[in-house]
């Protein structure tokens, strides 16, 4: 059993939960992410370690309600215990040596850009966020990163900072040139129009994938992508790879395997959803 | 519910039963006599009840039956069967106390050799095994050791207390890791935990099993017979971690400095692709994830949270048993037709004979002599059917079989809206990458020699992550030698430290 001791809304949708979870805590590194089994009978769902206070024995995770096991889990409070935490799992991020790095976050991608920001800026990278969501109240993590180094903020509806999309904004930012380094988390559309930006640019872009997975250890395979023409797995050899590289397409289909099931449950009037997020 | 005789209810073995043949000692039954006993039949439920549900289709002997078929035991000068049991189960002598109708006799004996065999008489393949090797299979059929194996297993499991109670052993002080609660893992923190030395397995899953519960479907062997093993392994003093994900969580040299030795038994692990064009369409899974939804996360169960897709019409490529039982999952989640493709004919099939009868009961069909080249898709990205060849069986390759050849502009394609892959694994590297020193062969999987031993001083492997894949009982024979090298390490330990 690991006990949430702490637990704060960011945004409509978002929670960010603090689980006990000290072995967890101790060996974690930024892009590495948990199995979260809330009870018997949920899910077992994928979600990126925000933060690990090791001497606190904590974990942070940050959660989107999209479907019925990430509302469940947004629904939990201070206090109650998760069955099951399994982890920290997937590689580390590959974090540059020097230079400067720009981290773009869209909606909940901000839990994952966050820590490899800090990670980043603590080896004296010099790092410039780009923080997107639709629109003022779904933004995340703004002073967090704000705290790291130079932040521009987007929202579709113009409600806080530039009017438009991260990419935009990145690209912009790269065009003024001495990007050595772009680390692009969110929606897969988000993460893939980054990846065009610095395509042309030749600048090393890492992406976050959220495939559907089951056990997180390389058993089942659910979360292959395709990867320079190749079949990874998301779990193991991932979530992180090299953007330039990624089929998004597959991914973004691979996604939809079971909205079905969401829409099936909704009628029933109950919700069912696998997650949607490894790292959201 | 039942289809063949089953005197006192399914699955409830009960000492106290009436016993038709008590008035007989089974010492006083001539040889002349034994061979006259028919062999006694399984009870099972229904075919057509059974393929919508996941409960189990055996139904277990009756008290009668059972000792009626252990009567059927020459008790051979040689015992064959014994010769032929991967762990050595000594059959001849809990058979001989079966048909005693000393139930705690045989179950005592019966545990002391097996540590699971409530699992092993539901999912052992007798039939190359200890079954194979009776003398009787020539005339009327092999003592039905298995069901025997099972209805002992489970008195003992009703009767713990006329069984378990025994003298209590003393603490060695000597600590292992186990890796991985399969039936590796739970045989030789069994045989460890006997010889008092501490045992705490670690699991990836947040269920202590292994293959015995992602893998497995219920109906063969329900999971409460696997939860009752882990449980009474648990009484054993044997301490479970779950969510412990070796090579993550912890690395193989934190445990070796944490405890005095180490079995890694994490299964093999990494599933198999066909690598042909259509395997990343929706539709399309991995036996491991196809069972692991159903059978550990229970998407069978209208309750559960985890999905998975029912298709119309599923096509499971391979011979295996995880093959068969896919397809008979694949009947329970309601497919309509299901559909078993592969490569060689019914007599090359690995799978268990048993579960090939049942599976064509079930209304499962077998698409022999055919080689999937690609999985067909719409435009919306999912599965619509599988392009296979013919194929036609040439010489024997080096697994002993026929190999089998593709027919050029053969090729059919079989409709279909689920496809699950299930041609083997390969060695999942997430622990061996954590452990460089670790002696691995060509393919990845660790190497060892005859008693488990690998590279490391005090790391032992065994199962799947050794053998690359096989079956639950070659696991536990690897467990069980694995734990006496292990016993044996500890005690030179002592030795050498005074």
């Amino acid at each position: 059993m690991y006990p949430v001791v702490g637990c704060d809304r960011l945004a409509p949708l978002v929670v960010r939960l603090v689980v006990e979870a000290p072995r967890i805590a101790a060996k974690r590194q930024p892009g590495q992410f948990v199995i979260v089994h809330l009870h018997e009978g949920a899910e077992r769902i994928p979600l990126t370690i925000a933060e690990a206070d090791p001497s606190a024995g904590t974990i942070t995770l940050v959660v989107q309600s999209v479907g019925k096991s990430t509302a469940d889990l947004c629904a939990v409070s201070a206090g109650d215990v998760i069955r099951d935490v399994a982890g920290p799992l997937g590689r580390p991020t590959d974090l540059l040596e020097r230079g400067h790095a720009v981290c773009v976050a869209g909606g909940v991608g901000s839990a994952v850009v966050a820590p490899i920001a800090a990670a980043l800026s603590a080896r004296g990278v010099r790092v410039t966020s780009v923080v997107g969501a639709r629109t003022q109240a779904q933004l995340l993590l703004v002073d967090q990163l704000t705290s790291i180094g130079d932040v521009v903020v987007c929202t579709d509806d113009a409600s806080a900072g530039r009017a438009g999309l991260v990419s935009d904004a990145l690209g912009d930012i790269c065009r003024d040139g001495g990007v050595d380094a772009v680390y692009a988390v969110g929606p897969v559309a988000m993460m893939q129009a980054c990846a065009e930006v610095t395509r042309p640019l030749r600048i090393p872009t890492t992406v976050s994938l959220n495939s559907i997975m089951v056990d997180g250890t390389g058993m089942c395979g659910g979360c292959r992508v395709s990867v320079g023409g190749r079949t990874a797995y998301a779990c193991v050899d991932g979530p992180e790879f090299d953007g330039h590289q990624v089929d998004f397409a597959l991914l973004a289909d691979r996604l939809t395997t079971y909205h079905d099931f969401e829409r099936t449950a909704a009628d029933r009037g109950r919700g069912v959803c696998t997650d949607l997020g490894a790292t959201s | 519910m039942t289809s063949a005789p089953g005197s006192d209810g399914p699955s409830s073995p009960d000492s106290n039963g009436s016993v038709s043949n008590k008035s007989v000692s089974n010492k006083s039954v001539s040889n002349k006599e034994r061979m006259a006993i028919p062999r006694q039949t399984m009870p099972t439920r229904d075919a057509d009840a059974r393929s919508h549900t996941f409960d189990e289709v055996n139904v277990g002997l009756g008290h009668d039956e059972a000792v009626l078929e252990a009567t059927r035991c020459l008790q051979c000068t040689r015992a064959w069967c014994v010769d032929a049991c991967p762990v050595h189960v000594d059959i001849r002598l809990f058979l001989d106390r079966l048909a005693d109708d000393d139930l705690a006799g045989a179950a005592r004996s019966l545990l002391s050799d097996n540590a699971l065999p409530c699992v092993t008489g539901r999912v052992c393949p007798q039939e190359i095994q200890c079954e194979g090797a009776c003398p009787r299979g020539k005339r009327g059929g092999p003592v039905a050791i298995g069901h025997l194996e099972r209805y002992v297993a489970d008195w003992a499991a009703q009767h713990a207390d006329q069984v378990e109670a025994g003298p209590r052993v003393t603490p060695s002080g000597r600590r292992v890791a186990i890796v991985g609660s399969g039936p590796g893992g739970l045989t030789a923190a069994g045989e460890l935990a006997r010889r008092g030395h501490a045992v705490t397995i670690f699991e990836a899953f947040h269920t202590a099993g292994g293959v015995l519960g992602y893998g497995i479907p219920p109906f063969r062997l329900p999971r409460d017979v696997t939860a009752r093993e882990v449980a009474r392994l648990e009484r054993l003093g044997v301490f479970v971690e779950t969510n412990a994900v070796v090579g993550r969580t912890y690395d193989l040299d934190e445990l070796r400095g944490e405890f005095d030795a180490v079995f890694v038994a994490v299964g093999a692990g990494l599933p198999v692709f066909l690598d042909i064009p259509g395997e990343n369409l929706k539709g399309v899974y991995s036996a491991n994830e196809y069972l692991t939804r159903v059978n550990l996360m229970g998407a069978f169960r209208p309750e559960a949270d985890t999905p998975v897709l029912r298709g119309h019409r599923v096509a499971v490529v391979g011979g295996g048993n995880v093959a068969v039982d896919a397809v008979r999952t694949a009947r329970r989640l309601g497919a309509d037709e299901a559909v078993v493709v592969y490569r060689r004919t019914r007599q090359e099939l690995p799978a268990r004979a048993e579960e090939v009868d049942h599976a064509q009961e079930e209304g499962v069909r077998f698409e022999f002599l055919a080689a999937p080249v690609e999985v067909l898709g719409d435009d919306a990205g999912w599965v619509t059917g599988l392009r296979c060849l013919r194929t036609e069986l040439g010489e024997p390759d080096d697994s002993g079989r026929r190999r089998p050849l593709p027919l050029a502009g053969s090729e059919f394609d079989l409709p279909c809206d689920v496809v699950v892959v299930s041609v083997g694994t390969r060695a999942n590297p997430l622990l061996t990458q954590s452990a460089p020193d670790l002696d691995l062969d060509d393919r990845g999987f660790i190497a060892v020699d005859d008693d488990g031993r690998t590279s490391l001083s005090g790391v032992f492997a065994g199962g799947d992550i050794v053998r690359g894949s096989a079956t639950v009982i070659l696991a536990m024979g690897d467990g069980k030698r694995a734990a006496a090298a292990i016993h044996a390490f500890l005690c030179e330990l002592d030795a050498t430290r005074g």
